[in-house]
């Protein structure tokens, strides 16, 4: 008998392995937008450390322009598979700013030298606080925020190219026209 | 017109496989010779089929037909007719195309040159094979079509993504496949055993071949995919536990668990039902790899089309297949005899010792790949794993197995001397031994665990030198002796030794990589920067123009006190059609060290950022893999497939 239960374990573990995939393809499972009780509230407030020997990173740095905030890390693989796609958003003048979130300074500064900035100005968010205030799930994440200085439409996960033509630049340049 | 000929002929490859798979069941079942050797016909015809279908797609591609969705989205006529040609798989649509040649060509070569197959396991064999092949052409034909054509084809077509061109991408799919396919016809095997309920030591005969071809061709695609890496997306890391890495990683741990084990039914008549489950989850891991790649369930750097019709589609396959091959396994393997009785410490003991580490192993992967799936259902927490947590929990596994690596060949079958074992690896234990202490002497507080991983390649690879030489009885006879010895070995035992040889090759290039040295810095022209004992220097740089790109040129020699030893050109391309940058990376190896340089972007006044990097013995982790699967090529020459078939022909009249 107990040799049958044995010979009854592979199937009772691939068929959990397969209720979870199944879970996983769930059709209103949308990995991108996620909502955020943030979207038309005013930015948190923040001040950053900056990742070059600049001035401190807060809101109002950004001088009533509509900015883009991407939170990245080094460790992040789908930060890397995103990373070309904000160097496109940079040649597009799109105003990146980059939190550099739950990362040690030395290695985001590495992965920056190695990858390319894409960034108008880096904040160093060691601890996670302002990514807590922002309310961050985790990282690649990308908040646009209008001239007003209010949160208008949030990111999850990697951009795609796609995202970015279709759904990020027309904001961005929507919000920017006075 | 091309087109619509491999269209249709996909669609009568499905309908020969839909008769493939079951006529000659019940073919088998009632003992009808004639409803039997319809597999064989059928296998040949749809792998015809599936190649008029392929060459179809390949020559809409040669000829940029950019009516066909496909090749516009894919390809571009400015593009080398190589990438145009590896476009053909550089796309899901293609490249599950090519999946279903291959798995079309196993069969075909099943029922080619399985002869002395018994009759009733043949066609077992080749329907199952047939069911596989369903499913897959199914897929192609519902939900991924390569020959839809459009009425408004575009002037030129998209492209391919530049970093995909590339010699070794545009290998690295199709070695996998190969891999991937290859552990089907185990599977098949398995499962046509578990129909007729008995597997025996010449089922093991037949299945190991399979499964040492697919492991081979796996670890070759493997060791591509990763020196791809290596070479072009620009940091020089070869392995990045990305996952769908890990799902061609997972096959091939446990197909060398596989390839063990299948010795052991072979030889010992044990561990049937074991290995039966291996040959099925073996495949199934590479189900459930090519199910998260092409799903989109999980991010990674090789994010091809995302669709969940389709991973709708695979999952409803994997449950048919796996679950229905399991289901199988559940009713039929309790029934199974076991084999040959052996104690703990035996050949037998190290070979279920060696299975246990490796499916542990693999156990592991799988859980550091879905886990981030896992929490992020859970909680919808998203966060990557990442290096870390593999680094910590798949390095410690790997230890006892390589360390039992070279003491499992010497241990005798049944009842083995473990203490007799150890003392013929005295040299193993000593050169190992004086590897550890010269390399703590030379970097005393440096990486200790490096020293420690040289410490076991030397044991892993002087291990297999030792099993090797006491089968030649190399220094306790004459030369001529041990000459004659080493002709007559078979060519099985020289394939264990040379794959586990490489394995001692890659596990010290692995360790090396301790020791490399990294320098980034922005050089103006003519400026130096300090790379370990190598000055690098940026001597000009110009603009070049290739067939589908420009590219910036950099010029840097690399001195060593003074002298030039090398002049390399790292160049970043541009990409006009996609906007893309992509990095080529200039390396030069040798046979202990790389020199790597890349290119990165321009400060805007007049400097540029180099990246260089030393990465000594980087290379033996892909030649040891090329080692490997030589060993298994070697293996695969032995003389003992072909004496079966000596043998059964001997029955037949033809041969006393």
């Amino acid at each position: 008998m107990s040799r049958r239960l044995i010979t009854l374990l592979p199937l009772a573990v691939f068929l959990a392995v397969a209720v979870y995939f199944a879970l996983a393809l769930r059709p209103n499972r949308d990995t991108q937008a996620l909502p955020s009780v943030m979207i038309d509230k005013p930015v948190p407030a923040f001040d950053l450390p900056s990742l070059a020997d600049g001035p401190n990173l807060s809101p109002a740095a950004a001088s009533g322009e509509v900015v883009v905030i991407n939170y990245f890390a080094s460790w992040c693989v789908p930060c890397r598979i995103e990373h070309p796609v904000l160097m496109a958003l940079k040649s597009q003048k799109v105003t990146l700013w980059g939190i550099a979130y739950k990362d040690k300074p030395e290695e985001s500064r590495t992965f920056i030298a190695q990858s390319g900035d894409p960034y108008a100005r880096i904040g160093v968010d060691r601890d996670g606080r302002t990514g807590f205030d922002f309310g961050v799930y985790g990282v690649p994440e990308t908040y646009v925020i209008d001239r007003a200085g209010h949160i208008r439409k949030r990111f999850v996960g990697p951009l795609t190219p796609e995202i970015a033509e279709r759904e990020l630049v027309p904001l961005v340049r929507a919000l920017a026209k006075p | 017109m091309l087109i619509e000929l491999g269209h249709f002929a996909l669609i009568l490859a499905l309908a020969v496989a839909i008769c493939q798979a079951t006529l000659p069941l019940i073919g088998a079942s009632r003992r009808h010779g004639g409803w039997m050797a319809f597999a064989d016909m059928a296998a040949m015809v749809q792998f015809a089929l599936v190649g008029i279908a392929f060459a179809a797609l390949m020559h809409a591609y040669i000829v940029s037909d950019f009516t066909v969705i496909n090749v516009a989205h894919n390809s571009h006529t400015d593009k080398p007719l190589l990438y145009k040609i590896a476009g053909v798989w550089g796309n899901h649509e293609g490249s599950m195309l090519l999946w279903v040649l291959i798995l079309a060509f196993c069969g075909a070569a099943v029922a080619a040159f399985g002869g002395r197959l018994p009759a009733t396991l043949k066609a077992r064999v080749l329907a199952v094979q047939a069911m596989t092949g369903t499913g897959f052409l199914a897929f192609i034909l519902l939900t991924s079509n390569p020959f839809l054509r459009t009425d408004l084809p575009p002037a030129n077509g998209e492209g391919l993504n530049p970093v995909l061109q590339d010699p070794g991408l545009a290998f690295h799919p199709p070695f996998l496949y190969l891999g991937y396919v290859g552990s089907s016809v185990a599977f098949a095997f398995a499962v046509a055993a578990l129909i007729e309920g008995r597997v025996d030591a010449a089922w093991a005969r037949w299945v190991r071949p399979w499964a040492l071809a697919s492991w081979a061709m796996l670890t070759l695609g493997i060791a591509l995919g990763s020196w791809w890496a290596y070479y072009t997306l620009g940091w020089g890391g070869w392995w990045f536990w990305d996952p769908v890495e890990n799902a061609s990683f997972m096959p091939w741990l446990l197909g060398t668990a596989l390839i063990h084990s299948a010795i052991v039914v072979e030889k010992r008549d044990a561990l049937k039902s074991w290995t039966v489950l291996l040959a099925i989850i073996t495949f199934a891991l590479s189900l459930v790899g090519t199910f998260l790649v092409r799903s989109g369930v999980l991010t990674s750097v090789h994010a091809f089309a995302v669709d969940p019709a389709r991973g709708t589609f695979i999952l409803f396959l994997l449950i048919a297949a796996i679950g229905g091959s399991l289901t199988l396994y559940a009713i039929r393997a309790p029934a199974m005899q076991a084999g040959g009785l052996f104690a703990p410490v035996s050949r037998e003991g190290a070979l279920v010792l060696n299975n246990l580490l490796l499916a542990t192993a693999t156990a592991t992967v799988f859980l550091g790949t879905l886990y981030p799936l896992a929490l992020d259902l859970m909680t919808g927490e998203k966060i990557s794993v990442g290096p870390p947590f593999f680094n910590k929990t798949f390095g410690p596994l790997m230890v006892p197995v390589l360390v039992a690596m070279a003491a499992g060949p010497l241990m005798g079958w049944k009842r083995a001397d473990l203490l007799g074992a150890l003392q013929r690896l005295w040299a193993a234990f000593a050169i190992a031994g004086l590897v550890v202490l010269t390399g703590l002497y030379l970097t005393f507080g440096g990486p200790v665990m490096a020293v420690f991983g040289f410490g076991l390649a030397a044991w892993t690879a002087v291990g297999a030198l030792v099993e090797w030489a006491e089968r030649v009885a190399l220094f306790r006879t004459s030369a001529a002796n041990s000459f004659r010895r080493a002709r007559n070995l078979p060519r099985a035992a020289w394939g264990t030794t040379l794959a586990h040889l490489g394995m001692g090759i890659t596990v010290a290039g692995i360790s090396a990589s301790a020791y490399e040295r990294e320098q980034i810095d922005i050089l103006a022209i003519g400026a130096t920067m300090r790379l370990g004992a190598y000055d690098v220097r940026l001597d000009a740089m110009s603009k070049e123009n290739g067939p589908n790109f420009t590219a910036d040129d950099a010029t840097i020699s690399v001195l060593k006190d003074g002298a030039v030893v090398a002049v390399m050109h790292p160049q970043r391309r541009f990409f006009p059609l996609q906007k893309q940058t992509t990095s080529q990376t200039a390396i030069r190896s040798s046979l202990f060290a790389d020199l790597y340089l890349a290119l990165g972007e321009p400060d805007g006044k007049g400097g540029w950022t180099v990246r260089a990097y030393w990465k000594p013995l980087i290379s033996w982790i892909w030649s040891g893999a090329l080692v490997m699967a030589l060993g298994a090529a070697v293996s695969l020459s032995d003389r003992r497939w072909r004496v079966a078939a000596a043998a059964r022909r001997g029955t037949l009249g033809v041969r006393a």
